[in-house]
């Protein structure tokens, strides 16, 4: 179904209203609904968020923005809260962790492979294989923890190995920055996908910090404070590939832009029929923003808003396991690293250069992502599955 | 070895309102001016929670049987007019509660790993063997499952409530502020949930005709009986060593495991 963003004019912003009972509504099943319905809900908070953050930076900046940004961030405000109270309560902060890393990886994958731009692609398949490390060891954790298997939640979309170990991924914040896209030249695709990504990886690192003191194990506690490093460093690497001489507005128009095609994206292929009524409400919803941020724009910057979007939305985003793209990347980029804007060989990095001081100095005490993952096999089950049998062999009952 | 501070020593504790003799005086006035009549029991609270029990749909299903053995089987018991997707989702429940175990008796270990010994308490053979009874349990209801063309590496209902319910234990065991006999008392729950749920489910294995599984699940049982009386000698033990009195006449503190 082609969406035409520049003349769809969704729901007028006085329109969009909620109770309480709405925003606390019932929730998906974790033991029954599709791992891709958590990516969704999981993804749609971490675009949510990226809104309100994005409209209370744009408000402390700008006078004449701030009653229509206050108008529409209360709205997105009650979004959020509606679409991360989908998540059910019997899910615990590490199973949601785990959500996290999924939707990381697949989303990433996803936009890696629809990417126009070679250099923003290679920075997307990248980081991608630093998500997929963290999962491996959030995996170990649920396992070696709780006798919990990350696979009940992944429901064998994604590969649970190491990716690019985590112990490697920390570099110095000049290692970090990217070149960013040209505003005048870049496709809308390209300025959608960094969006994406800026608001997902933000996301995660916000809740790491949250969740993380909630653990009582001394390892845990450890592992979520290094990944948390981590996913600053993403956040610094995929805002830094969004071209800074955009204006405010232009930013915002961009931000709606996003938000009307991800919830698009959902709607399109969400097998929970509350949440799929719900992704069509909010597409609705955030056309109206789109609406309204645009009359902004030609009333303040007498400009077409139609010149920076895309007519017909690019290709919904497909929520299905990217398994082969993942491992083809695994094979061929694993070893890459980052020096200054650029990604290149592990070779190519010395010893005394700043990512190794910096990686040396973190990892002195010891690594939280190494000692939890030490020999770490993923089997259906659990580790402790392997050992029924090792057991026998010592001569007890089984 | 350990921190020489313990939890039961006298120390700056600030929570009790007698903590702050003149702030909790104004507490208890600011409260008195400033509310509205006192209503303990206000009926809001109950009917928007009932509203929405009755409207939710459960946490999950039982998935469906692997196996056409399974098939055969599952029809067979609603032949009968029983539901064997209850028994399923009771197995599934004691999988997961057993290979949590294991985890618990390892987090048990490394308690023990840490503490200053104190007589009458477990030792490393003690949890050790106790873990391992704990795996042997997991093996053997996964095999149970398998028998009966169920996945044994799904989460049942059951299986993901008692998860829930659980999760505070793991959490006592897994701090490492917690001594060891603060974590025993996370074990004594555990095993006192365990104890009731073998035998619930030894039960209905026989009802259902299950009966080479009822018998594994009887001496599962045993097991599991043996663990709750020794973690109970042993939290006994430790409590009258922390408090400095003797142990009673009939106590019966159980003798070290022996292979």
């Amino acid at each position: 179904m082609a969406l035409d963003i520049t003349k769809e004019r969704g729901v007028p912003l006085d329109r969009q209203v909620f109770t309480w009972r709405e925003l606390a509504g019932p929730t998906f099943s974790k033991l029954d609904d599709d791992a891709f319905t958590r990516v969704r809900t999981i993804l749609m908070n971490g675009i949510e968020s990226e809104a309100v953050r994005f409209s209370h930076a744009a408000a402390r900046m700008n006078a004449r923005l701030q009653g229509p940004l206050a108008r529409v961030r209360r709205i997105e405000h009650h979004q959020q809260t509606l679409v991360n109270w989908l998540n059910p309560a019997d899910q615990s902060p590490l199973e949601t962790t785990i959500g996290y890393e999924q939707t990381a990886i697949e989303v990433t994958a996803m936009l890696a492979q629809q990417e126009p731009d070679a250099y923003l692609a290679q920075v997307y398949r990248f980081g991608m294989l630093e998500d997929f490390d963290h999962l491996y060891r959030y995996s170990a954790l649920m396992d070696r923890l709780y006798g919990m298997d990350a696979n009940n939640l992944l429901q064998s979309y994604t590969d649970i190995r190491p990716g690019r170990p985590t112990v490697v991924e920390h570099r110095d914040p000049m290692d970090d920055l990217r070149t960013p896209y040209d505003k005048q030249r870049a496709q809308p695709l390209t300025k959608l996908n960094s969006l994406v990504l800026v608001a997902a990886e933000n996301q995660v690192h916000d809740y790491y910090l949250n969740i993380g003191p909630q653990f009582a194990d001394p390892v845990a506690r450890q592992l979520y404070a290094e990944i948390a490093s981590i996913e600053e460093q993403h956040v610094t690497q995929y805002e830094s590939l969004v071209d800074p001489t955009e204006t405010w507005l232009e930013k915002w128009l961009m931000h709606e832009a996003t938000e009307v095609y991800t919830y698009w994206s959902c709607a399109q292929t969400e097998s929970n029929k509350t949440l799929k009524a719900i992704w069509e409400r909010f597409v609705d919803y955030e056309l109206g923003h789109l609406t309204f941020v645009g009359e902004l724009m030609k009333e303040i910057e007498r400009r077409d808003p139609a010149e920076l979007l895309p007519q017909k939305l690019p290709s919904p985003l497909k929520f299905e396991s990217q398994r082969g793209f993942i491992r083809q990347t695994l094979q061929n980029e694993v070893d890459l690293r980052a020096i200054g804007t650029q990604i290149v060989p592990a070779g190519q990095e010395r010893p005394d250069g700043p990512s190794a001081l910096y990686r040396a100095q973190l990892n002195r005490d010891g690594s939280p992502s190494e000692i939890i993952a030490d020999g770490y096999v993923w089997v259906p089950g659990t580790e402790i599955v392997s050992r029924i049998g090792a057991q026998s062999l010592n001569g007890r009952r089984m | 070895m350990s921190n020489p501070t313990k939890p039961t020593e006298t120390g700056p504790n600030r929570t009790g309102i007698a903590a702050s003799p003149i702030d909790g005086k104004a507490m208890v006035e600011g409260a008195q001016k400033g509310s509205p009549a006192a209503v303990f029991e206000p009926p809001g609270l109950s009917t928007l929670r009932i509203r929405y029990s009755s409207k939710m749909p459960p946490v999950g299903t039982i998935p469906p049987p692997l196996s056409l053995k399974g098939v055969a089987s599952t029809a067979a018991q609603m032949i009968k007019g029983n539901k064997p997707t209850v028994f399923l989702d009771l197995l599934g429940e004691r999988l997961a509660f057993e290979r949590t175990g294991t985890r618990l008796y390892e987090a048990l270990l490394v308690k023990l790993e840490a503490a200053d010994p104190h007589p009458g308490g477990p030792t490393r053979e003690d949890l050790e063997r106790i873990r391992d009874e704990e795996l042997e349990h997991f093996g053997l209801v996964k095999r149970s499952l398998e028998a009966l063309g169920a996945d044994p590496t799904a989460v049942t209902p059951s299986a993901d409530v008692i998860g829930v319910a659980s999760s505070g234990l793991l959490k006592v065991v897994s701090d490492p502020r917690v001594t060891l006999n603060e974590a025993l008392k996370a074990a004594l729950t555990a095993e006192l949930v365990d104890n009731d749920s073998w035998l619930m489910l030894a039960d209905v294995a026989e009802r259902l005709g299950q009966e080479d599984m009822a018998a594994d699940f009887r001496r599962a049982l045993a097991e599991e009986e043996d663990h709750l009386a020794r973690v109970r000698s042993w939290l006994n033990s430790a409590i009258e060593g922390e408090a400095g009195i003797s142990a009673r006449a009939g106590d019966g503190h159980a003798p070290s495991l022996s292979p």
